[in-house]
């Protein structure tokens, strides 16, 4: 899953690159420091002014005016404008890989909890195998936590699938639950911050898009660490050089352990 | 003999205001704010799911508020558990919120705010919707806008903003009898289209007199959202 994720971030940071080297470096340098600033929204607020701005998600046209209609960080791409939330429950996405609890059996499949507004289901159909209808707690029992993907947000319900690489019932290990918008700080850019924990703790970590993240370690210690880690980035999301301080924060740990 | 604020204040000022946001961990939205001694917290959950089943409405999400007083937050023990006075109040702290959400996008899903107050001196509705207002933005929901009340009440011919229980319970001496001068309208605004979601009225007044206190509680409206404003940005620097 995380091959994935990189190999997406990859490919949307090069085009990024594209676009930016198109541009002058002036404007380059303009866009960082607009960047660093962070606006943040409030709701009701006027963000843009002008017929030339596109309302993207979490805002309004009211008139010449776009306004806010949620709380949180200001994005301003080209015309389009955009708030990005920095709180509250996940919404669930197409495409999303997220980590959920069977809660119910029925005849044709299971009922998934991913936090999201409405339980998941997750049809019979969509396990990787063909299986008889028998006894579907064979496969998926109550209370085990999956690797799943949602396939399909409908209005009032949400469609999983375990076609596909990597998903998977996840067995052992620890699982921690942290804000769903905090998720892509913990990643890191490419992936940099989730392998920086992974390289330094010896953990397998997997992380939902819906703020559940599975650890599995050799041993405890190991999960501890990594946990202690996440909490810590999820804790100063703001800060610059978050995954430099993260790295002397594990070192620093390990040493301790040692001299003890 | 004209009236005197007994805490010294002019009568279109409000008590020190409080506020904070993203205070519960757990809660995906929440917040403080306080009038004074009057202290309410808000805790916003979901959207979730919603059981019983047969509360669930197929066409826009629930808004529920509970509204309660911690027993410890009046001069006299409150009894635990909902009263006739929580319960009212809930709903119509719910009216008063439910314009500016926008919960078409999750049918058969539910958002509860919780709201306690941990200290009451009058006014403990308006702290109250004024807190739920931030803790739903700060739970990540649609909204068109924030929501900001004040109280606002006729002290004997006076119009004061954000009544003290003490000015609640002002008192005259009418032809030997002492009488209840005040009357207590709590209002609240919405903050960009500035209609009035909220108005109850307790007591006489006339209808000039309501007049002015609609303008007054429009003006202190505008400031108390400004606070709301403010604190919900200033998430960044914690």
């Amino acid at each position: 899953m995380e091959k994935e994720k990189k190999k997406e971030k990859e490919e949307k940071e090069s085009k990024k690159e594209e676009k930016k080297e198109t541009k002058k470096e002036a404007k380059k340098e303009e866009k960082k420091k607009e960047k660093r600033e962070r606006i943040i929204a409030v709701p009701g607020e006027i963000i843009a002014s002008g017929p030339e701005f596109l309302p993207g998600e979490g805002t309004r046209r009211e008139g010449k005016d776009i306004l806010a209609m949620k709380f949180g960080l200001l994005d301003k791409k080209d015309k389009l404008v955009k708030v990005i939330p920095l709180t509250g429950a996940y919404i669930p996405r197409v495409g999303n890989t997220v980590i959920g609890q069977i809660v119910d059996i029925t005849f044709n499949g299971w009922i998934v909890d991913i936090l999201s507004p409405h339980l998941a289901f997750l049809s019979m159909t969509e396990y990787p195998k063909y299986i008889s209808k028998n006894d579907l707690s064979e496969y998926y029992n109550f209370k085990d936590n999956i690797l799943t993907k949602i396939k399909a947000v409908k209005s009032r319900s949400v469609e999983l699938t375990m076609k596909e690489r990597g998903l998977r019932k996840l067995e052992g290990g620890m699982l921690l639950r942290i804000n769903s918008t905090r998720v892509p700080r913990v990643i890191g850019r490419a992936g940099s911050m989730v392998n920086t924990i992974k390289d330094e703790t010896g953990c397998n970590i997997t992380i939902g898009q819906n703020g559940i993240i599975w650890l599995k370690g050799k041993k405890m210690e190991d999960e501890l660490l990594a946990r202690e880690a996440i909490e810590l980035i999820v804790k100063q999301p703001f800060i610059d050089g978050l995954t430099e301080k993260v790295k002397t924060f594990l070192s620093e740990k390990k040493k301790e352990k040692k001299s003890k | 003999m004209a009236f005197k604020r007994p805490d010294g204040r002019s009568f279109d000022q409000t008590r020190k205001i409080e506020a904070k946001v993203g205070i519960i961990k757990k809660a995906d939205g929440s917040a403080l704010f306080s009038f004074g001694d009057s202290k309410a917290i808000a805790a916003v959950y979901g959207p979730r799911q919603l059981y019983p089943q047969h509360l669930q409405n197929p066409e826009k999400c629930l808004l529920r508020c509970h509204y309660d007083l911690a027993s410890f937050s009046v001069t006299e023990r409150k009894r635990p558990g909902p009263t006739r006075r929580s319960s009212e109040i809930s709903y119509v702290m719910t009216k008063a919120l439910e314009p500016v959400l926008h919960l078409q996008n999750f049918p058969n899903s539910v958002v509860d705010v919780y709201i306690i107050i941990t200290q009451a001196d009058a006014s403990t509705r308006c702290a109250a919707i004024n807190a739920a207002s931030m803790a739903l933005a700060n739970a990540g929901l649609l909204m068109k806008e924030l929501v900001s009340s004040v109280s606002i009440g006729k002290v004997a011919d006076a119009i004061v903003v954000d009544l003290t229980k003490e000015e609640e319970d002002y008192t005259i001496t009418k032809e030997g009898k002492e009488e209840k001068a005040t009357t207590d309208i709590p209002l609240a605004f919405l903050s960009r289209s500035e209609k009035l979601s909220l108005l109850q009225l307790d007591g006489k007044i006339k209808l000039q007199e309501l007049k002015q206190a609609i303008a007054a509680g429009k003006k202190a409206c505008v400031k108390i959202t400004e606070i709301q404003k403010q604190t919900l940005k200033k998430i960044k620097e914690k």
